[in-house]
């Protein structure tokens, strides 16, 4: 059987950080799938995500989450990674919280899709937040960097998170 | 290295009132279970199939619901509850032939000692016009134990039907 599915890289924090990063990520495959655990601190809003550095307004997404209580719906269009380029929901975790990122034709010359999902159940609190990006760039994607916008301890210490990489053919 | 890897699978050749992976290898990093299922039940729409862990007996499981049924989306919560759930309704023997829910479950770090969260996708279509028949289904869950997955038992709503499938993959960073 064919192997098809890779790990490129992963890190366990040993501090706090303010965003997670791989780069040099090489064309060996055809998608890619980001697995993260952490424990969101309370200044944290929101996880967004940028690609080769581009800190342009080349990112637009539109992401529907659950709170427990309702469900909503907003779309964000032509802004910077920061706005535009979330993939986890605000929520304060006491329990660790699952975020994941599908990236699709990663190194295709097409604009980038990726689906995010970041699951934070508390039990009794917590959201489930799903999104679907797009990067507005034909550029292969060599690196790539997730980031809160809670600073400098945006991830908190023991964080892991795991690069893979899939494989079509 | 392959990082991707079938532990177990149980395709029905009869139906069946549950399932269970045991002696679960604590070899990975993270379990993926993906099912495919349809219910005996005829009389409606059917409610959860539940799963349960290591045989827990405690309150230890909670879920956070995103879900769209076709006419509305909406999220509720159900906290401190004694197994986790999964639902696909409208793929059972009183409604569409041939039709079954699919649901893909994503458990990280499934050995680590801290609570551990998970993902719950599941969906079913069954070409009815009645909102709430079918689902698209987004929920978070959180089972509150430090101990490692060794087991999973999921019971039907009734019945699984034949040809229901459940595979667990587990998936390795080393």
């Amino acid at each position: 059987m064919a192997i098809t599915y890779d790990k490129i890289a992963t890190t366990t924090l040993s501090g706090t950080a303010s965003s997670v990063t791989f780069s040099s990520i090489a064309a060996s495959w055809t998608d890619l799938k980001l697995i993260i655990v952490t424990i969101v601190p309370a200044n944290n809003g929101y996880y967004y995500v940028q690609f080769n550095g581009d800190t342009a307004a080349n990112y637009s997404c539109n992401f529907m989450q659950g709170n427990g209580t309702s469900a909503t719906s907003t779309k964000f269009t032509t802004a910077n990674g920061s706005d535009a380029g979330r993939v986890g929901g605000s929520a304060v975790t006491t329990a660790p919280s699952l975020l994941t990122l599908d990236i699709f034709s990663y190194r295709n010359s097409t604009h980038k899709t990726y689906i995010g999902n970041h699951s934070s159940d508390q039990n009794g609190a917590g959201v489930t937040y799903n999104v679907v990006g797009k990067w507005g760039s034909t550029a292969a994607i060599t690196s790539f960097s997730v980031f809160g916008n809670g600073g400098s301890n945006s991830f908190t210490t023991g964080t892991t998170a795991t690069l893979y990489g899939i494989k079509a053919a | 290295m392959a990082t991707y890897t079938l532990i177990s699978s149980n395709v029905l050749s009869s139906s069946a009132a549950s399932v269970t992976f045991s002696a679960i290898p604590a070899t990975y990093t993270d379990l993926v279970l993906r099912v495919s299922a349809r219910d005996t039940n005829t009389s409606a729409i059917i409610a959860g199939t539940t799963f349960k862990f290591n045989g827990s007996t405690g309150s230890l499981y909670s879920i956070t619901k995103l879900i769209g049924d076709g006419g509305t989306a909406s999220s509720s919560r159900r906290s401190s509850i004694t197994s986790d759930e999964f639902y696909y309704p409208g793929a059972n023997a009183g409604m569409t032939a041939n039709t079954f829910g699919s649901v893909e479950i994503y458990i990280p770090s499934y050995t680590a000692s801290q609570n551990k969260p998970f993902s719950t996708f599941g969906v079913t279509e069954n070409n009815s016009a009645t909102a709430g028949d079918t689902e698209i289904d987004a929920w978070a869950n959180l089972y509150r134990d430090t101990a490692a997955i060794s087991s999973i038992a999921i019971n039907a709503y009734v019945t699984f039907a034949i040809g229901s499938s459940f595979y667990l993959y587990g998936i390795s960073n080393a």
